[in-house]
């Protein structure tokens, strides 16, 4: 593509100004070109999609593929980090749904829907209430302030994907380890790599004894029993599949917690009405998830032919990162969008996609974001942040949005 | 107002089981099944809002 060497084509991702909000960029680009250019990290050019039905109709298109090895697939690596991070990318490059199209794609999902269904995530909810209070209780025992997000936003969702895996208990500590050090600030590449493989490993070797035993009342378990039945999938791609859920599950509900927790405590008025009638924590959570739409440029695709969208024509093998965070922020769809409002009562923001890849995890997400608030406001009236909510290490450099720290005073 | 839900769409989201319980459930696969095509006046706007919300597009309103 020759507009490759234009020098007017903003880069990708933009810089925030205020940490709860979008870049200011977003709003001005919508406005000209809803479907405007951007250059990623490593120089290529990609579309970038801010406007919420185009959004939609774009992630609902036959024609675009979510084959993230395709090698104009938009990230936000440049290709010396993509180098020097090869060996964690070989964990989060494993085939499985979340990289497969059409009916392939459709068998992979398929096989897993019923482990996701409301039912089955109700009657989760038991094991994830203790999760959440042993967590909130090794917060109250720590030292004051404590990291919120080391006792509470990591911990949560690492415990509940084991229990979804079934990794047994005496191996949870490892398996939190290692997952926390894939997207810490603080260690190295090559300790990175190395927690990586680890993890590689130790759900490689989890899969391979549930295929050889009787088969486990678990996710993974059953997994490989209906396999069995109809196959659908290799034993790499249930590994694949194992490692996809705790990479698709993690960080993502992990961030939330974070950024959710801190919108409370920053709207006393409406934490209180919360904390007295918990019967609003799921409109004002639907609300979070449009107002900080944290996986901003997961939802990236190929265009497999040529699409006319948005007054341009993107042409087949083009890049494309669909901003759900910008589309959540059109303000032709959400009445000011700035506002925080617990009450807007809006389900149609895409913070988990939209599409056949919807988010599938969506409803066990909302059951710990739902349970991790309610237990929070209940066991913690006086939980309050020990900095400006301002001054918190915001991650502007990650992939997923969110808080790398929140000390707070219980 | 008749509906159809078509299983072989549905990836299993439960927007619609969400927003209208009255007529949409989820069978043991996790896919849609309807608990009525037919929907009672009450349960309309909420069928419309389903429909909105699918992200396959894998219910119809055939007719109003
Ligand atoms: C608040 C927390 C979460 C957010 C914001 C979120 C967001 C998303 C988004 C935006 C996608 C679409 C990616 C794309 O279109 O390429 C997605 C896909 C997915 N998520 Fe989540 N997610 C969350 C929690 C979870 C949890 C807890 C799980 C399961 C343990 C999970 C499992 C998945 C899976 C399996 C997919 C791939 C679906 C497919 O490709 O068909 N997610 N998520
Ligand atoms: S909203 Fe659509 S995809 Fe989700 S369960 Fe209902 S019919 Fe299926």
């Amino acid at each position: 593509m020759t507009e490759a060497f234009d020098h007017d084509i903003p880069s990708f991702p933009m810089a925030r100004e205020c940490p709860m909000h979008p870049p200011a960029e977003y709003r001005k680009l919508r406005g000209q070109e809803p479907v405007s250019r951007v250059r990623m990290p490593d120089g290529q050019v990609a579309w970038l999609v801010l406007k919420h039905d185009l959004a939609r109709k774009l992630l609902a298109d036959p024609r675009v593929s979510a084959d993230r090895l395709h090698p104009a697939f938009p990230g936000r690596l440049t290709a010396e980090q993509r180098a020097a991070t090869e060996r964690v990318r070989r964990l989060t490059t494993r085939r499985s749904m979340i990289h497969l199209d059409g009916d392939e794609h459709g068998a992979h999902r398929r096989i897993l829907t019923g482990e996701f269904s409301l039912r089955r995530i109700a009657a989760l909810r038991p094991r994830v209430q203790e999760i959440v209070d042993r967590s909130i209780d090794e917060m109250l025992a720590a030292p004051q302030p404590a990291d919120l997000v080391e006792h509470v936003s990591q911990a949560v969702p690492s415990l509940v994907i084991c229990e979804l895996l079934g990794v047994p208990h005496e191996q949870r500590r490892d398996f939190h380890e290692w997952a926390g050090m894939l997207v810490s600030r603080s260690v190295s590449i090559r300790e990175r790599a190395a927690a990586s493989d680890a993890l590689n490993d130790f759900l490689e070797d989890l899969v391979t004894e549930k295929e050889r035993g009787e088969p486990t009342d678990d996710l993974i378990g059953r997994l490989i029993a209906r396999n069995r039945q109809t196959p659908v999938m290799t034993h790499d791609e249930i590994v694949g599949t194992a490692v996809m859920l705790l990479v698709a599950g993690h960080q993502t509900t992990a961030n939330m917690i974070s950024l959710g927790v801190v919108a409370l405590l920053e709207n006393p008025e409406h934490k209180a009405r919360i904390a007295a009638d918990p019967s609003l924590l799921p409109p004002a959570i639907e609300e979070m998830l449009r107002y900080f739409s944290v996986v901003e440029n997961a939802p990236a695709r190929i265009a497999t032919e040529d699409i006319a969208i948005g007054g341009v024509t993107i042409r087949k093998n083009e890049g494309i990162v669909v901003s759900g965070l910008a589309a959540d922020w059109d303000d032709e769809v959400f009445e000011h969008p700035d506002r925080l409002d617990f009450e807007r009562g809006a389900r149609h923001h895409v913070a988990f996609g939209y599409g056949v890849h919807q988010c599938l995890g969506q409803n066990l997400a909302r059951v710990e974001l739902e349970i991790v608030f309610e237990t929070l406001l209940r066991r913690v009236p006086g939980l309050s942040l020990a900095v400006p909510a301002e001054e918190l290490p915001y991650k502007d450099d990650a992939g997923i949005y969110g808080i790398y720290r929140v000390p707070v005073n219980c | 107002m008749h509906i159809t839900a078509d299983r072989g769409r549905c990836v299993g989201a439960a927007q619609c089981v969400l927003v209208a319980p009255a007529v949409f459930d989820q069978d043991e696969e996790g896919l849609v099944a309807p608990v009525t095509v037919d929907p009672a006046g009450a349960d309309r706007p909420a069928v419309r809002q389903a429909v909105h919300l699918c992200p396959s597009s894998a219910i119809r309103i055939d007719e109003e």
